[in-house]
């Protein structure tokens, strides 16, 4: 064992009195301007690739709100950490707001980590804006006044591919044989996915659950085979979709494959030629609307690489909080919720503007179905998906894909 | 019917067991003769991924292949010099511990190097598809990992059993007092066995980077596998890990053919029930050192 001599000790003191004496008045000073913002996102495990480009764009929109002067004068802080399990972040998120001085919570994308930190923020009366997990359940029967929804749910993805599944014959007395993600998000989704089919008259040939950290998926394929469905259905989260596209691909199944669920980063780590079929997406950076546009050029010019879904629905969380504050001119929890829920419209990078329901604070906003492109069509390695029409068409209202109030028993 | 089911499923357990052997073999090999357990062992599997798809890149599938375990494998003899060596006579929490670190600081430094964001890998278009034989189906792409899986394995066989070289290392795993008694030092013989091992691991890498995400964490979700894989095996038997990785393989199959949510969770309650009946593992011997 190294002993630490009197000596050094002293010295060690000395030199940490005088740094505090004239190093932390001035930090301090800087703190009790600032806007503090605790944010929680998964950097590890099987959504880890997903929450690295979430960072990215939080700290882009941060960036570029300081630049502008801040928000009532005062800079944005954000801390930024990995959620790591739903215990973890419920452990990180109190921490936040006790220690670090944390006004409101954002971030996530794991929906079981989600819920938790729903429950701090109500326990703790704070705002959470939930940015990036998507399971029903959370603006369903779980939901609570503090929080507010950003990406589109189970139901919404469903539905947006659903339709287009119905369009292409694709649903009709079809067989479907579904993997499903074995926590929260998948057995929503999954609930959702059958609820679709027998509304529409689709057939479950066989349904598996996974769980999310399976790698290989050849015993789940094999299973597949056996069962001689019409059609191969993802509800898979995160690194699962990855890991079965690839082995989908490898065993060249004749089934055609489809899903409820991919995020970008997904689709771009699974490799030339695996993908195919129809997948929902919330937004896409080959989108042509010309906030959208800008906002690619400058994250790209950045980053050196185009912002994935994550990313924008973080860059665009933010604003919408810097907008909140800025017109309320307060961080008050009770004064934020109230400006939310006037379901004020915001600039999303979309056609159309976004607002948050009133009575289950989720986002309405527009969701797409895609597929993929040809081989030979794409112009660099991102450029992987077409995108279909905006769902629901200009038209509609943007509450015909949401859970009805009759659907989703969120009550506040 | 449902008996055909079954069989391909234990048919494609032994083809997965073998993809599992090529990383547990080395483990095992490192904690027989070394009494270390090298829990940096799936960093440099993520490293044989990472390292195959840049060579892919410029050279192609064939070559990246087979330079992506030697460069590793270059990378396991100075892991070995300058950090394994010191806590081979150490207090096994030491080396624990060193190794542990090492997995965290490889996979960050993958993280910075590489990025978060998982990288893209494909089959080559000849190698995709599957073959029926009989009733079974495979993919055209295992058949060959297990393959080279077999030759990698006969070669590792006769290293150990038909040299100068595998005896003095088998009896290092018993012995090493008496071996350093006959003039004979181990050192030079760790090396070569780390060098082997760690390659080993990253061919594992370079052939499942086509066919699973190539990420910064995989390496840590492989660890998992493989030290079960060795413990269920047995320290310092070769044949108990091949078979260890095997029955890990098919009980996997088997149990997610009528229980899938429960496959991730039989290798470990497969671990439980081995060690119950046998503390060393199915051909373990008994080593003095680890007694």
């Amino acid at each position: 064992m190294t002993r630490t001599s009197r000596r050094t000790l002293l010295k060690g003191s000395a030199a940490f009195a005088g740094a505090a004496a004239i190093g932390f008045p001035a930090i301090s000073y800087g703190q009790s301007e600032k806007i503090k913002i605790g944010h929680l996102t998964p950097l590890t495990g099987f959504l880890g690739a997903l929450g690295a480009y979430a960072q990215l764009g939080i700290r882009m929109a941060e960036e570029e709100i300081n630049q502008a002067g801040g928000v009532m004068g005062r800079q944005l802080d954000i801390t930024s950490e990995d959620s790591v399990n739903p215990a973890t972040a419920a452990t990180k998120a109190q921490r936040m707001l006790d220690q670090d001085g944390a006004l409101v919570l954002m971030g996530e994308i794991n929906s079981a980590s989600a819920l938790t930190i729903m429950q701090v923020a109500e326990r703790n009366k704070k705002l959470f804006m939930q940015i990036g997990a998507r399971s029903d359940a959370l603006r369903g029967k779980n939901c609570n006044k503090y929080t507010f929804h950003v990406d589109i749910p189970s139901t919404v993805m469903v539905n947006a591919v659903g339709k287009a599944l119905v369009r292409d014959n694709m649903m009709k007395d079809k067989k479907f044989y579904t993997l499903t993600a074995d926590y929260i998000f998948g057995h929503d989704l999954g609930r959702a996915a059958k609820a679709f089919f027998d509304a529409n008259g689709g057939k479950i040939a066989g349904d598996e659950l996974v769980a999310t950290d399976v790698t290989d998926f050849s015993p789940y394929l094999l299973k597949i085979r056996q069962a001689k469905p019409d059609i191969v259905c993802s509800n898979l989260a995160g690194n699962q979709v990855t890991n079965l596209i690839k082995q989908y691909a490898e065993f060249g199944l004749p089934y055609p494959i489809v899903g409820f669920n991919l995020n970008t980063a997904d689709a771009w780590a699974a490799g030339d030629g695996n993908l195919s079929g129809t997948w929902p997406t919330v937004w896409y950076h080959t989108s042509e609307v010309p906030s959208s546009r800008t906002f690619v050029t400058n994250f790209t010019k950045k980053y050196n690489k185009p912002p994935e879904n994550h990313a924008w629905i973080e860059y665009v969380s933010l604003k919408m909080m810097a907008q909140a504050m800025n017109e309320t001119k307060s961080t008050d929890t009770t004064k934020l919720i109230a400006y939310f829920e006037k379901e004020t419209q915001f600039d999303v990078l979309k056609a159309r503007k976004a607002y948050f329901r009133s009575w289950d604070h989720q986002l309405m906003q527009e969701a797409y179905p895609f597929t993929v492109k040809a081989k030979g069509q794409a112009k660099d390695k991102w450029d992987m998906l077409v995108l279909g029409g905006a769902i629901p068409a200009a038209n509609e209202s943007l509450e015909s894909i949401a859970l009805t109030k009759e659907q989703n028993p969120c009550s506040m | 019917m449902q008996f055909g089911f079954l069989l391909e499923q234990v048919v494609n357990g032994l083809v997965l067991g073998g993809y599992y052997l090529l990383i547990a073999l080395g483990l095992s090999l490192i904690f027989s003769v070394g009494g270390v357990v090298n829990l940096a062992h799936g960093a440099f599997y993520a490293l044989g991924a990472y390292a195959s798809v840049e060579i892919t890149r410029y050279l192609g599938f064939g070559p990246a292949i087979v330079l992506s375990p030697i460069a590793v494998g270059m990378l396991g003899i100075l892991f070995e010099r300058f950090i394994l060596r010191r806590f081979y006579d150490a207090d096994p929490i030491l080396s624990l511990l060193v190794t542990f670190g090492l997995a965290m600081v490889a996979e960050q430094a993958i993280r910075i190097v590489w990025g978060a964001a998982p990288l893209s890998a494909a089959i080559p278009q000849a190698l995709r598809g599957s073959v029926i034989v009989g009733d079974f189906l495979f993919s055209r792409y295992r058949l060959l990992i297990l393959a080279v899986v077999a030759v990698v394995l006969l070669a590792i066989w006769l290293l150990l059993h038909k040299t100068s070289f595998g005896r003095v290392v088998r009896a290092g795993i018993q012995r090493p007092d008496m071996v350093a008694v006959l003039g004979i030092r181990l050192q030079p013989y760790m090396t070569a066995i780390v060098m082997l091992g760690v390659g080993m691991a990253a061919m594992g890498g370079a052939f499942f980077a086509p066919i699973t995400i190539v990420h910064p964490a995989m390496g840590a979700e492989i660890i998992t596998v493989a030290f079960v894989v060795v413990v269920i095996g047995g320290l310092g038997s070769f044949w108990g890990v091949v078979i260890a990785a095997m029955l890990v393989g098919v009980v996997r199959g088997i149990t997610i053919h009528f229980v899938p949510a429960a496959g991730e969770a039989s290798i470990y309650v497969l671990m439980f029930l081995i060690l119950l009946v046998r503390p060393r593992g199915l051909l373990g011997e008994r080593i003095e050192k680890f007694e």
